[in-house]
């Protein structure tokens, strides 16, 4: 099937497997980062779905696009959705986090599809500012992406790479930001705030696209429409809500890590699949 | 073949890059490479003096991130992920402190070919304050997984060192000096990374030393030595991960012992790493020669306060005349502290 054939209905089924099997993943043994998993599911989904420029029998094809997960933590959603996308089969998320699996807490580099392992926050921007200016200096088409937190935010490291990649004009370095507006300790306003968060982006020389992070139309035809201006990286911040499809955790802080009994995961799993059924 | 005909740098070139600091020796060497390897890329974070020659002949492949040690790392990362092979340069202190995560994770976690550029190592910028001391470096980079440590001991092991880097598989760390080197070697000589340089023969025991005064402080030392009748193998250190450990045994098998000197604090850098060796395999005593565990709150040449630390030609005689005589109680180490 060619990427623009794929439906938005074939892109929510898909979304909605994944959050499936990011609630599985968070009934495992150690549990996983749920919230920031859930809010980011439908990003990862259109962008494996539509945009990334990948073959995923052929993880290391030099052609390809890269994907940086910088917001680590949020690993369960990536299994999920390279999964889906083939990189290995469905199964081996029920490895997770077992020993010697290659699905981590946090993403290892073993797994196809992982580039760069990450964990650590405020890594990933600059990783995928180095594979930019690596393709644009090279004449490659290459483009990176990169999947960032909003509380990751507050890590300084973000704003070297944010400075030196419009330096630059890293037009083909697209930054997204899962802006679900918590982090572990309570709503990201009331850590250290980030607001006006566009326009700080904007004030460092990116161009800035804000969006619905769960309207799958949307979020395709922003990722369909980059750079959003030549010569400039693209930062996407998109508006999500921590643990979205899952009435029980959605927009509270306790999602952010959760070790699902198996009566919660039933909840969980009943609450998901009633708004799916809602939505279809 | 002669050991000089195996290098890569010619006899005439050699003698004219002690006119040279070993930081400018490896800018030039680096250019000369890059001239025939597109993959080559300058990294530079603000460290000045690139603007007239790298920058300016090889604009394309090179680039300056800023005042920004993490993004630095990260970006080298991701370049050399990409196929090249990034020379990423700053300050020894702000490489192995202040972006010690980026380094750790991002190039020797991934086992990525970035040439860490580290100068200043020591107390070559001592006359800046302990903010650009370089003395735990080497103690935390032989902790990082898949990293080559690399300390040339002057200017012409400076050129062999980085041309033997750029071709390496994996990261690699450089550390240099910011002044002038004492000329340790007289003639190019087939550098190999791994492989120690035995810079004069004895039987008694054996100093081995890593960085440009440490080596040249270990070569007085013997002579001093040889005035007593002492015989002092002088083995230069130039790689301190991987360690030359077939070098090490053969002193501690053939020799009483080693005194080890080095411009870094004594825990964890040379000193360590050679006690960790021979006590597996072979123990003998070991002196370790070194700045102590500490803060250097304060000022001065390079010289001045590596004499201070007791990194002085008569302190390793000292070290060398207690290992040999174990009974000694004068010895300068004791007195000093």
């Amino acid at each position: 099937m060619t990427r623009l054939a794929v439906s938005t209905e074939q892109l929510a089924d898909r979304a909605h497997r994944a959050r499936e099997a990011v609630l599985a993943m968070g009934a495992s043994e150690h549990g996983t980062h749920v919230g920031g998993s859930l809010s980011a599911v439908d990003l990862l989904t259109v962008l494996y779905g539509t945009v990334l420029r990948v073959r995923p029998d052929e993880p290391d094809w030099a052609g390809r696009d890269w994907f940086v997960l910088s917001k680590g933590h949020a690993a369960a959603a990536l299994y999920a959705v390279l999964a889906e996308h083939g990189y290995f089969p469905p199964e081996e998320c029920r490895t997770y986090a077992q020993r010697h699996s290659r699905l981590a807490g946090h993403p290892l580099r073993r797994l196809p599809g992982v580039d760069f392992p990450t964990g650590s926050l405020g890594h990933g921007l600059s990783l995928a500012a180095g594979v930019a200016l690596a393709a644009a200096r090279t004449g490659r088409s290459n483009r990176a992406f990169v999947l960032l937190g909003d509380g990751e935010l507050q890590e300084g490291s973000n704003w070297e790479a944010i400075m030196a990649a419009a330096q630059l004009g890293l037009d083909n370095l697209t930054a997204l930001v899962d802006r679900n507006g918590w982090q572990i300790s309570g709503r990201t306003e009331e850590s250290v705030g980030l607001e006006p968060l566009a326009d700080r982006w904007r004030s460092f020389g990116w161009s800035v696209v804000e969006t619905d992070g769960h309207d799958l139309d949307a979020l395709r035809s922003v990722f369909g429409a980059l750079p959003a201006a030549p010569g400039r990286p693209t930062v996407v911040i998109a508006r999500t809500t921590k643990g979205r499809g899952v009435p029980i955790f959605e927009d509270r802080k306790k999602s952010h890590y959760v070790r699902l009994t198996p009566r919660l995961h039933e909840r969980a799993l009943a609450g998901l699949r009633a708004r799916r059924r809602n939505q279809a | 073949m002669t050991a000089a005909q195996e290098s890569p740098v010619s006899v005439d070139a050699w003698a004219e890059l002690y006119t040279c600091s070993a930081r400018d020796v490896q800018r030039r060497t680096l250019l000369e490479l890059a001239r025939s390897d597109e993959r080559i890329f300058c990294v530079d974070s603000d460290t000045g003096g690139f603007e007239d020659g790298f920058a300016a002949e090889l604009p394309g492949q090179y680039v300056n991130v800023g005042i920004a040690e993490a993004n630095l790392f990260g970006m080298s990362a991701g370049l050399a992920a990409s196929g090249l092979i990034p020379f990423a340069h700053t300050m020894s202190t702000f490489a192995t402190t202040r972006a010690c995560e980026q380094l750790k994770l991002d190039v020797a976690g991934n086992n990525l070919p970035v040439r860490i550029v580290a100068t200043h190592g020591g107390l070559s910028a001592g006359h800046y304050g302990p903010s650009h001391h370089a003395l735990q470096d080497l103690a935390i980079l032989r902790t990082m997984p898949h990293l080559t440590v690399l300390v040339p001991a002057d200017a012409g092991e400076t050129a062999l060192a980085v041309r033997a880097a750029a071709h390496h598989p994996g990261p690699v760390y450089i550390r240099l000096g910011r002044n002038a080197t004492p000329q340790i070697h007289r003639e190019p000589y087939a550098f190999r990374i791994g492989a120690s340089v035995q810079l004069a023969d004895g039987d008694d025991l054996t100093v081995v030393a890593t960085g440009p005064l440490p080596v040249h402080y270990a070569l007085g030392a013997r002579e001093q030595l040889a005035a007593q009748g002492i015989g002092a193998r002088v083995v230069n250190m130039h790689t301190v991960k991987p360690l030359d450990q077939p070098a090490l045994l053969r002193a501690a098998q053939e020799t009483a012992g080693i005194v080890t000197v080095e411009d870094h604090v004594v825990v964890g850098g040379l000193g360590g790493a050679v006690s960790e060796v021979v006590s597996a395999e072979h123990p003998c005593r070991v002196r370790r020669v070194g700045v102590a565990d500490g803060y250097l709150d304060t000022v001065g040449s390079e010289q001045e306060l590596l004499a201070d630390a007791g990194v002085t030609v008569d302190h390793i005689v000292a070290e060398a005349l207690t290992l040999l005589d174990p009974a000694r109680t004068d010895n300068h180490h004791t007195r000093r502290r």
